[in-house]
């Protein structure tokens, strides 16, 4: 895998498109505010790339995928178009893309290299100021030829909306089969779009609430393979497995700093109480943050690494605070009735994601980093965890409708108004969503 | 929680939800009893089964409380008292939490309710050395419903006997 991951670090070094293809810095008609509420998904027509097999129509359908999950974007059903592309170097009769109202057009080509490679060639086109807006070619191993369409996808999105993508990323989540009392809860990864699930435990000991590292190489979680709840350190490719610490209580909540280099999570105190420690990969060193009798839990950094948010029932009730990275500034942020936590701090550093229980719901929504301008997302029976797309601009999360028997992934947009369900094979909670691949 | 705002208002309801309750849950109760376990009232003295039976391995707790309950007390003060007669046995405490509540804030839960549980048993008498926590959090419910009748099941801490308890 890690051969393959370079081979697509490659191909992605050599996507600079073709010099014929050079795109036009022209002024696009068709475009995306991402903000606006209320932004009506656009017309999008994604022709099957042509290719000898079958393999030109199933990248074309994950791009289509991605981009309408995205709800930003409407994919015009393919019976609808005219024009049947035969040779996507050629520019296309806008006329025909006008008729049937789509914005922006996608054509392409997958072929074979002499060496077994693939290379997957596209184009975006602005059908109603009739030019093209982007042409890139890709290389990479058969194998990825999912990653393939999914950077396609981000780059399609990227030029249409001025954000970064985050279709090709990746969800680490736990597995849950059996019964309620007896779940069994194993460490899993897919795609973010449910494809191409893996396994990371074998179930044989309770796995809870991974998370990436920045290097999308490592995730951290907490385990009970030893006996005692554990935070653990696990290398996704050759499986290697650390703990991470030797404290004498349970440890808990971890979560990468920025940089990779730190670990921050809760410590058990023998009093029952729990803190906030960082704990530095090389050095090994432990820094404490908090010190109150309470607990301290759930911590995650700004982007900067400057400041940290969490979860604390000092106040009476689990409520939201942030401080400084050093444990400075104590403050709690979070005021609007009922309780809150599960805090996550937005990759683009605007926005703090968290769970609140108020009037017996469970809710997702999101502050400002000052606790003003709450917004809940959706309000359910049994909903938590909240993780964030690394464009910020979507969450993932897992929810348990009553009476259904276990939880599963969804993802919503900021607006609140795009959800959509994440397909898993089993019951799936504690998603945690990657970076993006750079 | 939302339960308790419809029963208050519909007394008819109650009935009803009960009555749901007790049909819903009846065959995934927490053994508390002889009658559960198929002992048969029969237990040897100082086993672990007349420990679970005669004096009860765990206690529960109000929602979002590691406060030792009035009716929890006495359990303890029994526990205790067995515990000092019987002390051969090395004592896990699992503390546990309800669902009504998120992953890690729960787990920190569970432990302050098995540490209250320790130091309760310890002010008895009981050798501290004997005693181990561990949180299990809203991982291990005992009773699995979607309302109050089950959650009020899982904020518990339970005694275990050479860690080979649930």
């Amino acid at each position: 895998m890690k051969i393959l991951f370079r081979t697509i670090l490659l191909a992605s070094a050599l996507a600079t498109g073709m010099s014929a293809m050079a795109t036009l810095p022209a002024r696009a008609l068709v475009e995306i505010d991402v903000n606006k509420g209320n932004v009506e998904p656009l017309p999008v027509a994604v022709t099957d790339f042509l290719s000898s097999d079958g393999l030109g129509s199933e990248i074309t359908s994950i791009i289509s995928a991605d981009l309408k999950r995205s709800g930003l974007f409407a994919p015009i059903d393919k019976g609808a178009f005219i024009e049947k592309i035969t040779n996507p170097d050629a520019a296309p009769r806008f006329e025909d893309w006008k008729v049937i109202n789509a914005q922006a057009l996608v054509t392409g080509r997958v072929t074979q290299e002499a060496d077994g490679r693939l290379r997957a060639e596209f184009r975006l086109w602005d059908t109603f100021a009739g030019e093209q807006l982007v042409g890139e070619q890709f290389f990479a191993n058969k194998a990825n030829s999912r990653r393939v369409a999914h950077i396609i996808a981000d780059s399609i999105y990227e030029r249409l909306t001025g954000e970064k993508g985050y279709f090709d990323t990746r969800v680490v989540f736990i597995d849950e089969s059996g019964p309620k009392n007896q779940r069994k809860k194993r460490l899993a990864i897919m795609d973010q779009d449910g494809a191409s699930v893996r396994y990371l435990s074998d179930g044989s000991s309770l796995a809870l609430t991974p998370r990436f590292s920045p290097s999308r190489q490592e995730i951290t979680y907490m385990s009970y393979e030893s006996g005692q709840p554990r935070v653990y350190l696990l290398q996704i490719e050759t499986g290697q497995r650390e703990l991470v610490g030797n404290f004498p209580g349970m440890t808990f909540a971890p979560r990468f700093s920025p940089d990779g280099q730190k670990v921050i999570m809760s410590l058990l105190r023998d009093d029952g109480n729990s803190n906030v420690f960082a704990m530095d990969l090389r050095s090994r060193t432990t820094t404490r943050l908090t010190n109150s009798n309470s607990i301290d839990t759930s911590p995650s950094y700004s982007p900067d690494g400057s400041q940290v948010v969490f979860t604390s029932d000092r106040g009476g009730q689990p409520q939201i605070y942030v401080m400084g990275a050093d444990g400075s500034n104590q403050t709690r942020i979070s005021f609007g009735g009922g309780s809150y936590s599960t805090p996550v701090w937005s990759p683009r550093g605007d926005l703090i994601a968290f769970t609140k229980q108020s009037g017996g719901e469970f809710q997702i929504g999101v502050m400002k980093t000052d606790g003003s301008g709450e917004r809940i997302l959706t309000s359910g029976f049994q909903q938590e965890g909240p993780t964030w797309a690394p464009n910020g601009r979507v969450i993932m999360f897992f929810r348990e409708a009553a009476g259904s028997g276990g939880p599963r992934l969804y993802s919503i947009d900021l607006t609140g108004r795009n959800e959509q369900a994440i397909p898993t094979a089993n019951f799936a909670s504690d998603p945690a969503w990657s970076p993006l691949l750079e | 929680m939302r339960g308790i705002a419809a029963l208050t208002r519909n007394p008819m309801m109650i009935a009803l939800v009960m009555a749901l309750a007790i049909a819903g849950c009846a065959n995934k109760k927490t053994p508390n009893s002889a009658a559960d376990l198929g002992l048969g009232g029969a237990s040897t003295p100082g086993s672990t089964q007349d420990f679970t039976v005669n004096v009860g391995d765990r206690i529960f707790f109000d929602t979002d409380s590691s406060v030792i309950r009035a009716d929890a007390q006495g359990i303890l003060a029994r526990q205790a008292q067995w515990l000092n007669k019987y002390s051969q046995y090395q004592i896990v405490i699992e503390g546990h939490a309800d669902e009504r509540g998120t992953r890690e804030y729960n787990l920190a839960l569970g432990a302050r309710r098995a540490a209250a549980t320790r130091d309760y048993l310890v002010a008895r008498g009981v050798s501290a050395n004997r005693l181990k926590t561990i949180s299990y959090g809203k991982e291990r419910p005992v009773a699995v419903c979607d309302d109050i009748s089950c959650w009020s099941q899982n904020r518990r801490a339970v005694t275990a006997l050479n860690g080979a308890g649930s």
